[in-house]
């Protein structure tokens, strides 16, 4: 975690137009940095249950739900205390098990930061539509 | 790496196809936003609709993303299954690019892709070509019919549907189904791994004989499994086979088709024939046509061979191929199409930028299966890039439900909800 934060102070002060942690504003394509380049496609991958960027179509982030959470903007701490709970095995196994079990300690740190980094919204639903008669198969 | 605008549009139809995303071409002109180049997108599935998103997203706008897809609509084959155990409609599964498109400024010519010159770095379509600085090849996947010929023609395939590429053909079998006098017996098969979807045809069996439960009891569905034993989530479907629909599924190892007689819907294996009243055949599979157009299948004369940092295909530099058209020892999943997507956007970026790509990609699989309307089981695994053998490994920790469950059927609900959202918003 210390890496990490002294990374986006340095990069920081050069250039100080680039908003970090944020990938939706400004993300900086000439010089990224590794941890950004590499934590932001790993969060993505959290998206197929999480939402882009941890916005999820679902549900915000409450204990008990049967839906899949909302990660963002939600306190780093506690995300971080849940997926290394998981990580310990308590509890019957879910697919958060599995993943946390596959990530890295330093992983976590760095998706929590991530994910309490975004703006505390969901995403808009998708409507479904009619299927057309002329689609191909 | 820039393009000169001049040679962009060669076409007629190809001026209004742009204009409809109601993108501003003149902004682009005067050169208000930033171009890091053009990068073609072809195909519009889970793989294609999210490399074109994410390439636009961390570009921050720098990189001009064109999308070529035949369909106007996108048809979720997840949860497609249920549509044969008739808990879901298709309708409930499709959905258009509008938001996708808008949201995004990606460009999107709804064509289909007649050449690709990756010499020229050039590609053609029905309505004309186009030029381009890097191409992500999203393919899908491309039915195989040298061993089952009788099968090629539209005809048979309205008789003996496929099904596995959701939309009609998901439809006809489940009007087949309906139509089936209680008594019948449904014969499916899975053909030798790899295929689209690893469980899929297991999850096809517990569902139609979820439907047959409820509305067919004296029916029976039978398995014709090319592949020595279940290849996805083996225990689990065991159990549900032989408990859940006790007496209901007759499952076949070792039982690779030989031939089909379409007219009486008979399906013959080395050591059997067997009659059905409604049959359903998955043909073996290899990536889609536009990879072979560009002769990218280099595997097997099915799968293509890329780097897995940056899906950059091994045969044609600045040509990357994404999905279940990948050779890779990960399971051709749409949530795997959506990652590998995203490790190529990301690589993408990277390269268009002059920087290198990420050198440690990570990524989650998670795969549900439905086993009746509202009960669901999980395989799930992280996989991390391992720099000497230069593939995608599994990660500790992976695995499969202990059961399935009603909890797991509203996650894996959630899984659909967002990962269309993911892919189409």
């Amino acid at each position: 975690m210390k890496n990490i934060m002294i990374t986006v102070l340095t990069v920081g002060m050069f250039c100080p137009m680039v908003i970090f942690a944020a990938d939706n504003v400004q993300v900086p394509n000439v010089n990224p940095v590794p941890t950004q380049v590499h934590i932001r496609s790993l969060a993505a991958s959290c998206a197929a249950c999480h939402g882009t960027q941890g916005k999820a179509a679902t549900a915000p982030l409450r204990a008990g739900a049967d839906v899949t959470a909302s990660l963002a903007g939600v306190d780093k701490n506690h995300i971080t205390q849940r997926l290394m709970t998981f990580k310990s095995g308590a509890g019957s196994p879910t697919v958060m098990h599995r993943h946390a079990k596959g990530l890295t300690d330093n992983e976590i740190i760095a998706l929590a930061e991530y994910f309490s980094a975004q703006a505390n919204v969901t995403s808009a639903p998708l409507n479904s539509q009619k299927l057309r008669a002329d689609h191909a198969h | 790496m820039r393009t000169n605008r001049r040679d962009f549009i060669k076409l007629a139809g190809f001026a209004a196809a742009i204009a409809s995303t109601g993108l501003s071409f003149s902004a682009r002109a005067k050169g208000r936003i930033p171009n890091m180049g053009r990068v073609i997108v072809i195909g519009g599935g889970y793989a294609g609709a999210t490399a074109a998103k994410y390439l636009r997203m961390w570009s921050n706008g720098a990189l001009e993303v064109v999308v070529i897809e035949p369909s106007q609509q996108f048809v979720s084959c997840p949860l497609s299954n249920l549509v044969l155990g008739g808990s879901k409609t298709i309708d409930e599964l499709t959905f258009g690019y509008d938001m996708l498109k808008a949201n995004h400024g990606i460009q999107w010519v709804q064509d289909q892709v007649t050449a690709i010159d990756v010499i020229a770095k050039k590609i053609k379509m029905q309505r004309g070509e186009m030029h381009y600085d890097r191409l992500v090849i999203a393919p899908g996947i491309d039915f195989i019919y040298d061993s089952l010929p009788m099968l090629q023609s539209a005809e048979a395939q309205q008789n003996i549907p496929h099904a596995w590429k959701a939309g009609w053909q998901t439809v006809n079998l489940r009007k087949q189904l309906e139509a089936m006098p209680d008594g019948g017996v449904f014969v499916m098969n899975v053909p030798a791994a790899p295929y689209r979807c690893p469980p899929g045809p297991y999850e096809r069996a517990a569902q139609v004989a979820y439907y047959f439960k409820q509305h067919k009891p004296k029916s029976k569905v039978i398995v014709l499994d090319a592949n020595a034993e279940i290849v996805s989530k083996k225990g689990l479907f065991t159990k549900v086979f032989n408990e859940t629909y006790a007496g209901m599924i007759d499952y076949r190892a070792n039982s690779a088709i030989s031939s089909v007689d379409v007219a009486a819907k008979s399906v013959s294996t080395e050591f059997d024939t067997v009659k059905a009243d409604v049959l359903n055949i998955i043909p073996p599979q290899r990536a889609g046509k536009p990879a072979q157009m560009a002769q990218l299948n280099n595997i097997d004369k099915r799968w293509c061979e890329v780097d897995f940092l940056s899906y950059e295909s091994k045969l044609a530099p600045n040509v990357h191929v994404i999905g279940d058209a990948v050779s890779a020892a990960l399971p051709k999943s749409a949530h795997m199409a959506t990652n590998q997507a995203k490790i190529c956007a990301n690589a993408i970026v990277q390269l268009m930028a002059g920087e290198l790509p990420d050198a440690n990609p990570v990524f989650a699989n998670t795969c549900y299966s439905y086993v009746s309307d509202n009960s669901a089981m999980h395989v799930a695994n992280v996989y991390r890039y391992d720099a000497i053998k230069k593939i995608m490994v599994s990660a500790e920790g992976g695995g499969v439900s202990v059961a399935p469950s009603v909890l797991e059927g509203s996650y894996a609900i959630s899984w659909a909800n967002n990962i269309w959202s993911d892919v189409l918003t």
